[in-house]
C-alpha cells in the first residue's frame, strides 16, 4: 500500500496555497512536512485528512481499499488536542474507539503506553499541555488506522515523551503504517523530507 | 457508534460546565418569576398559562443550543466526527437527539409541575404537556440547523436565536393553539396537535440534512 498525491492543489479563500504538489509514501515509510510558517504544512494534512477539497489533482492509497474513503483510514492529530475537559482519559479514549472504529488496543493499554495510567481517572481538565498531547497520541493506538497525519506532534512534549512518540512511530512503522508530519524538529525516526516552498 | 456519541453528550452535558441543567434552570426561573410579575390573578394566569410555558419551552431550549457544534469545533473533535465511519447526518441526529433528551425532556417532564404554579386546570396541564413533548423535538432540530451554521463563528451566540427564532414562531403558534383548544373547547384539538407533530418530523429530516450540509462548510 502507498498514498501518493498527483499535482494537488488546495486554495484557502482566493489564495493558492500549494499547486502541483506530488509525493508518494510506500508502507512502513516517514514523510517529515517542513517549510516556514504559512507554507501549507497543516493545510496539506487537512486536505489528505478530507477536512478541506481538493481544488485540483488527487490524493488516494494505492491500491485504494474499495468503499472506504481516504479520511476514515488516517488518524489527524491536529493543534487541537479534541479532548473534553469533563471526561476522564478512559472516557475519552473509549469513546474514540467507538467512533472512529476499528479496534486496537484497549484504552487503559494505550494510556499504559503513553504512561497516563496514574491519571486515567482524572477529568481531561487536570492535564498538563503534555500530557493532554499524550493523550491524543493514545487516541492513535486504540484503534488502527494505516495512514497517521500529525501537524506538529512534537509541540509541548518533554524530551522523554519525545523518546516515547518516536518509538510509538517507529512501532506503526515496522507494521506498515504511513506517518505523515508537519514538523520543524527531526522526528527521531528515519523520515523522508517532503519541503513545502514558501511562496508568495 | 451513533448511541457512543448519544451517550458520551448525555455524559457531558451531566457533568460539571456541561449546561444540561442550565435549560432547565432557566425554565424554571421564568415560568415562577411569572405570577409575580402578572399578580395573582388566577384567571388571568390560567388563560394565558399555556402560551407562558411554551414561550419559557422555547427560550430554554434556545440556551445552549449554539454550543452544540462550536464546542466541538473549538477542541478539534468536530475534525474527528467528520473523519468518523458514521455519516454526517447520523452524527447531527445523534448531537440533536442527546441536546432534545438532555434539555428538551427535562422541560417537558417539569412543565407538569410548574403548570400547578400557573393555575392549569389537570385537562390543560396534560394537553401543554402533550403538546411539548411532540413540539420541542421541532424546535430542537431548527435549532440544530442553525447550530451547525453558526458552528465556525467565535461569535455565533447572537446570530442563532436571529436565525432559528422566525421558523420557531410557527411551532410555537400550533404549540399554544392546541393548549388553549382545551380550555375553551371553541376550536378543536386534533389539527394543531397534528400539525406540531408533522412539524416535528420535518424539522427533524431537514434539520439533520441541512445541518450536515453546513457542517461540511464549517469544517473547511
Amino acid at each position: 500500500m502507498r498514498l501518493f498525491a498527483d499535482s494537488l492543489a488546495c486554495r484557502r479563500s482566493s489564495r493558492v496555497v500549494f499547486d502541483s504538489l506530488t509525493f508518494e509514501a510506500g508502507a512502513g515509510e516517514a514523510l517529515a512536512i517542513v517549510g516556514p510558517n504559512g507554507a501549507g504544512k497543516s493545510t496539506l494534512l487537512r486536505v489528505i485528512a478530507g477536512l478541506l477539497p481538493v481544488l485540483a489533482g488527487r490524493v488516494g492509497l494505492d491500491p485504494a481499499p474499495e468503499d472506504t474513503p481516504l479520511a476514515e483510514l488516517c488518524h489527524y492529530v491536529g493543534h487541537r488536542d479534541a479532548l473534553k475537559s469533563a471526561l476522564t482519559p478512559i472516557e475519552q479514549l473509549t469513546f474514540w474507539q467507538a467512533m472512529l472504529g476499528g479496534t486496537a488496543l484497549p484504552p487503559d493499554e494505550a494510556l499504559a503506553v503513553v504512561g497516563l495510567t496514574h491519571a486515567s481517572a482524572l477529568p481531561s481538565g487536570y492535564l498538563s499541555a503534555g500530557q493532554r498531547r499524550r493523550l491524543a497520541f493514545a487516541r492513535l493506538l486504540v484503534s488502527h488506522r494505516p495512514v497517521w497525519l500529525l501537524d506538529e506532534p512534537q509541540s509541548a512534549l518533554d524530551a522523554a515523551s519525545r523518546d516515547r512518540l518516536a518509538g510509538l512511530m517507529a512501532d506503526h512503522l515496522a507494521r506498515g503504517g504511513i506517518i505523515l508530519a508537519a514538523t520543524h524538529d527531526p522526528l527521531g525516526i528515519p523520515a523522508r523530507i517532503l519541503e513545502l516552498g514558501g511562496r508568495s | 457508534m451513533f448511541w457512543a456519541l448519544v451517550r458520551r453528550d448525555l455524559k457531558l452535558a451531566t457533568r460539571i460546565g456541561g449546561g444540561g441543567a442550565m435549560g432547565l434552570v432557566f425554565f424554571l426561573s421564568l415560568v415562577t418569576v411569572m405570577p409575580f410579575a402578572l399578580g395573582p390573578d388566577l384567571n388571568l394566569l390560567s388563560r394565558i398559562g399555556a402560551a407562558i410555558l411554551w414561550v419559557a419551552a422555547m427560550l430554554a431550549t434556545l440556551l445552549g443550543l449554539d454550543r452544540i457544534f462550536q464546542a466541538e469545533e473549538e477542541d478539534g473533535s468536530l475534525d474527528l466526527l467528520l473523519m468518523s465511519p458514521l455519516p454526517l447526518p447520523l452524527i447531527v441526529l445523534a448531537k440533536g437527539l442527546a441536546h432534545w433528551l438532555a434539555t428538551g425532556l427535562p422541560l417537558v417532564l417539569a412543565a407538569p409541575l410548574l403548570g400547578l404554579l400557573l393555575a392549569l386546570e389537570p385537562v390543560v396541564l396534560g394537553a401543554v404537556t402533550l403538546t411539548l413533548l411532540v413540539g420541542t423535538p421541532a424546535l430542537t432540530f431548527l435549532g440544530v440547523v442553525g447550530a451547525a451554521l453558526t458552528a465556525g463563528l467565535r461569535r455565533g451566540g447572537l446570530i442563532l436565536p436571529i436565525l432559528v427564532m422566525p421558523l420557531m414562531v410557527p411551532v410555537l403558534i400550533f404549540g399554544v393553539a392546541a393548549s388553549n383548544a382545551v380550555l375553551e373547547a371553541t376550536t378543536p384539538f386534533a389539527p394543531p396537535l397534528m400539525l406540531l407533530m408533522a412539524a416535528s418530523l420535518f424539522a427533524l429530516v431537514a434539520g439533520v440534512i441541512a445541518g450536515a450540509a453546513s457542517l461540511r462548510h464549517a469544517a473547511g
